[in-house]
Order: C-alpha cells, then structure tokens, then sequence
C-alpha cells in the first residue's frame, strides 16, 4: 500500500498521454454499459418471459384470430393450469401514430393470476372488476402521459373501430408497477367484455391465448398436444413458449446481439492497443528509474507488481468511472420510452463490465511488467549513462 | 589507515566476460580486491576497463563469470536473484554519476524509496529521510523535484537516498563525473566527512586525481588486472 504513491505518480508523469488514454478507456466502457443497456431493453421480452407460460395463435399468423370457444377447451387438456387471451388492440392516443404503446383487452381476473409480476393493489383490482371501461396501465405508461387514476382516456384503433361513432373511451382504475427489474410496465390492458361489445364486428374472436402449464419441463408435450387438439379444424393453432414467441419477435429486428457484441469487440481491440502502447511506452522511457528501483533492492516480483499494478490502476480509473457514467445516463430511464420501455443496465452486464476492467489491466501490463521484471539490473543502470 | 580494521570486501579470482553476439570481451581476468572496513577506496583507470562492471560485481548487481566475491563474509556470488535484492536493500548504497533520481518524486520521497522495503512505520521513515538530508545539507529542499535542483543537490540527494538504510558500504561511480569544480568538491567533502566521522566504507570510481586524493586508498583497473599505489 505505501508503494501505491509510487504507481499514482508515474501515472501523473506524462499527464496528457494518461488523460487521454484514461478518456479513451472511459468512453470503451461507457459504450460497453449503454450498449449492454440497449442489448437488454430489445431481449427483455425473452427474459421477462415465464418458463411456465405458453403462447397458442393461429398456425397462419399472429394477426389471423381464434375463437372465443377454445379457451374452456385448452383448459380440459391434462397439464394445463389455466388459458386467458388477448387481442392485439393497436391503440393511438390523440390519433398521433408516436402516441403508440401496447394496448390489450383481456379478461382480468385470470390474466393477473397468470402475470404476477404486473402487481396492482388489491383496491385497484377490484375497481376494475367492476369498471366495464376500467383500465390499467403501466407505471411509466402513466408517468409518459401524466395519467392518472380517475382520468378518461379515448383511444383510437385503425384495427378495431367501434360499432357507434367516435374514439373508445376508458377510465383509469389502476397502475400497476414492476415485479421484477425486467417487467415491461409500458402496457394498457382493458377489458375484454367491454371490447367484444362494443366493437363493429369480430365478435367471439380473439388475438391469442395464454396457457399456464402445470410442469415447465412439460412444456413441450403440452404444447403438442393443443396443436393436436385443434388439428383439422378451420382455426388450426401454433403453441410456442412464450420465451421462443418473443425471440421470435425480436429476430424481426434483426439479431441485435451479434451486432452489439461486434462492435464492443472492435472497441475493446482498439483500446487493447491504445492501453497498451501507453504501458508499453511508459516502461520503456523508465528503463533507467526501473535500474535504480532494483539497484536499491526491489526484488524483480515486486517490480512486476508496480508495472501490473499501474496498468491495473489506469484500466479501472477509465473503466469503472466509464461504467459508472453508463449507470447514471440508464438510472435516469429510457429516452425513447416508445421504442424501449425496458431499459436499465443489468447486473450481470456491470459484473462482465468490472471483469474485462481487470482483463485489460492485466493484459496490457502483463508484457511490459514482464520485460521489467526480466531486466538484468546493471544493463538498466547503463541505459540511463 | 585501514589495516587495523577487518576485510569487509573480498574479490578473489574474478572474471568477467560480456558476450555480443558471437564476440566474447574480457573486461575483468583473474582479478583480485581486498577493501578493509572503514576504507575510502578509489577505483581508477582508463574508459572502458571494467571500473563500473568491477563496481556492479561488489554492489551485487551483477554476477562475476567465476572466482567468488566476498562481502562481510557473505559469498554474495552464490546469492539467487532475490537474495541479492534483500541483501543490496540491507548494505549498500549506491551514488551514480547522473543522480538517478525518480522524477516525478519529490527530495524526500526519492530518499524514502529505499525504506518502503522495510518495516519500519511512516513516522518513523520520516525521520530517517530527514536525518538524511540534514546529514548531505538539504533539509531545506526536501519538497524539491529534482528538475528543480542543481546538480550538486540532485548529488546531494542521491547520496541521502544511499545512507537512509544505514548501509554497510556506499558505492560511488563518478559521483562528480558530471558537476563543476565546485559542486565536485562539496560532494568529495560530504563523502569525506562520511567516511572520517560515520566511519562509512565508500568505494568510488572516478578519473579524476583531485578526486581521488580524497581517498585513503587508490587502486588502478588496467586490462582486467588492478595495480595498486600507496595510500595518499
Ligand atoms: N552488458 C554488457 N554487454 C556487453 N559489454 C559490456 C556490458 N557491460 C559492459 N560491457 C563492456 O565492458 C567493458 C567495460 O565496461 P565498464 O562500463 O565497466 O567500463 P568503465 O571502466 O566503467 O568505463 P567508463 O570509464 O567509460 O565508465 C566495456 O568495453 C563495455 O563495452
Ligand atoms: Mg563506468
């Protein structure tokens, strides 16, 4: 710890070469933690998905509806616990298309039952059970807008018009918040009974179907055996768990992963480089200094140690501040709410951000801590005369 | 003069040969040294005759190619690498011709360095720092960089950082080498008074006779052989 001073101080010695080496380490890992935060907002669905949950729609298409009558039938199929639906509602507030968010009618009672991670109070729950144009929306759906309880919101939908003229009309009766850090809470879910009234036609249809299954590792054999169950009929079904539905979902936008990892990777070889001829440079011009550390009877260990331990040091004051600064721009929440409700920066990503900190410290100084390790004492010495 | 003390450097038998590339340069052959405790020894001898390499070899920084080295009846020949580092930290000092100080540490923090390898308490390293450079006249200087020092401090400083320790011998090559007349003499004088009155073993390589008149002894490094001279 006492020979920490001497680290700090050889990395004050070329101040401008540091600060920009720090900068550049600064802005890799503030890329890193941003694009790890994007990465998780656009995969959310998939992690905010219940191994136990299956999704039933029509074998043709997401947008081709089921009948009403299936629900009681999936529900008869051994290792089901229980199938809700939704319908895909598409509606737009103030007829202004970027007013848009996910807005879905379902029956209340069982699609909270199957989504205990959307958690509203019991009072709220009950208002809406018994509000035919109740609704409840996410958290940051009402902060977006500024909704509140009690509030009456009309929506339009290019789908579904209604049978009498003008905009669908809803009442707020709840907001409901996040169960886990994962937990989209963009939504607005109504009521179906409300919907299926009043709509101009499609009466008894829905979107698609949840299904809660007994056994998640049964999953696959329940799945088959709904598809089976409605095979040769006029509305054949495809049943995914819910996991694959929104992979699926998101492979429509392309595959996000590899693109992020592809760039962070070209980041991290550049900042390889820079971090490394700063280190590499930094021993070199200190060959002399080095002589006269191990003429005064610093062992060649120890010498190893300052070198690892200043490009260490150099790596975690660019990398964490970098990380940190990631942190702070996602804690404040997402700037295009619209496009990515969820968004924040995971654990895992901060710990894997923490973990390649210590990987460049090391791998950028491990050479040139080698090198003045393995520097016979007397050829230092000369190097300075 | 030295007689009456005991051996403290024993170099017996020793070669030295440097290899580059294919050529092979004898530097030292078959030479042979006895520095009594208590002795101001003066290394003298043209350029390029093995002065620094025979200086090295005693300071443990440099191994000899055979024949042994004998420092307070220790074969420091035989030492491992890491033996010569606790053993250079605990008895020896070394001055060097171009000062050698780190630059971006201050006076203080240059003469502390060789503390940092031992045990002793902040408070305690404090006061040996400054025992120190009271002792070599700079107290005054010890928040100093070197670049803000004249060469004679820079010297003055490095002759602090090589007695902090309280070493058994200090080890000078051409500590005046690159000062003025003056600066030069009140480094000797210094070197002097620590050997006169703190009894220091020093052995200092130089090309200068005024220097070396300062000595009690003086050897001459010739083709890898020492002749020696009359004490001055
Ligand atoms: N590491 C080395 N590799 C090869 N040759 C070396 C090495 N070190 C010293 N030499 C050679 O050994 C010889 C003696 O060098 P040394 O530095 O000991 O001389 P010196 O008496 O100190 O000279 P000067 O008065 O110029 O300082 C020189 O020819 C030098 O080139
Ligand atoms: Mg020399």
């Amino acid at each position: 710890m006492k020979l920490l001073f001497l680290v700090w101080s050889n990395l004050k010695r070329r101040k401008l070469r540091t600060s920009l080496t720090l900068l550049s380490i600064f802005v890799a890992f503030l890329l890193f933690g941003l694009l790890c935060t994007i990465e998780n907002a656009f995969t959310a669905g998939v992690t905010m998905a219940g191994a136990d949950r299956l999704i039933v729609r029509h074998k043709v298409s997401l947008l081709v509806s089921l009948p009403m009558t299936y629900g009681p039938r999936m529900e008869r199929i051994p290792g089901v616990v229980s199938a809700t639906h939704s319908t895909w509602f598409n509606g737009i507030y103030q007829n202004e298309p970027k007013n848009f968010f996910p807005s879905i009618p379902v029956e209340p009672e069982p699609f909270l039952e199957m989504y205990p991670e959307y958690v509203l109070p019991a009072d709220q729950k009950q208002a809406w059970l018994q509000t035919r144009t109740g609704a409840v929306i996410g958290r940051q759906l009402a902060e977006r807008f500024g909704w509140k309880i009690g509030d009456r919101v009309p929506l339009t939908s290019p789908i579904w018009p209604r049978k009498e003229e003008g905009a669908w009309e809803f009442d707020i009766v709840g907001i409901y918040d996040a169960g886990k850090k994962s937990t989209d809470t963009s939504g607005f879910f109504f009521r179906y009974d409300y919907f299926d009234e009043a709509r101009a036609y499609g009466q008894g249809e829905v979107g698609w179907y949840y299904v809660q299954v007994e056994n998640p590792e049964r999953a696959d054999e329940v799945a088959r055996a709904i598809d089976a169950e409605f095979a040769n009929s006029p509305y054949e079904t495809k049943t995914e768990p819910e996991g694959a539905f929104a992979q699926g979902f998101i492979q429509q936008v392309g595959n996000i992963g590899t693109i992020l990892i592809a760039i962070l990777s070209a980041v991290f070889f550049t900042i390889l480089l820079v971090a490394g001829n700063t280190m590499a440079q930094a021993v070199r011009e200190r060959t002399g200094e080095l002589g006269v550390l191990k003429a005064v009877g610093f062992s060649d260990g120890l010498v190893l140690a300052l070198v690892l331990a200043e490009s260490c040091l150099l790596a975690a004051l660019g990398g964490l501040t970098g990380l940190g600064a990631a942190w702070l721009v996602t804690v404040r929440g997402s700037p295009v709410p619209t496009m990515l409700p969820v968004f924040y920066l995971p654990n895992e990503d901060l710990l894997l951000g923490v973990g390649l900190v210590v990987v460049l410290g090391v791998v950028t100084g491990i050479v040139p801590a080698i090198q003045a390790m393995r520097l016979p004492v007397a050829v230092a010495l000369r190097r300075n005369a | 003069m030295s007689g009456q003390n005991g051996i403290l450097v024993k170099v017996k038998d020793v070669e030295k040969t440097f290899r580059r590339g294919s050529e092979e340069i004898h530097v030292l052959s078959g030479l042979n040294l006895e520095v009594a405790e208590g002795e101001f020894l003066a290394l003298m001898g043209p350029s390029g005759s093995g002065k620094t390499t025979l200086l090295n070899l005693i300071g443990g920084l440099d191994r000899p190619t055979s024949g042994s080295l004998e420092v307070s009846g220790e074969r420091i020949d035989q030492m491992s690498g890491r033996q010569l580092a606790e053993w250079r930290a605990r008895h020896v000092g070394f001055v060097f011709q171009f000062y050698n100080l780190l630059p971006v540490l201050t006076a203080e923090r240059n003469v502390e360095l060789p503390l940092l390898l031992t045990h002793l308490t902040k408070a305690q390293r404090r006061r040996h720092v400054h025992t120190a450079l009271e002792v070599v006249g700079l107290s005054h200087r010890a928040r100093h960089y070197p670049h803000t020092l004249s060469g004679g401090e820079q010297q003055r400083v490095g002759i602090a950082r090589a007695i902090v320790t309280d070493p058994t011998m200090i080890l000078a090559d051409e500590p005046t080498g690159d000062l003025d007349r003056k600066s030069g003499d009140e480094i000797l004088s210094l070197l002097q008074a620590l050997n006169r009155e703190h009894g220091k073993t020093i052995i200092m390589v130089t090309h200068d006779p005024h220097a070396s008149a300062r000595a009690t002894r003086t050897v001459h490094l010739d083709k890898g052989q020492l002749s020696m001279e009359a004490p001055a």
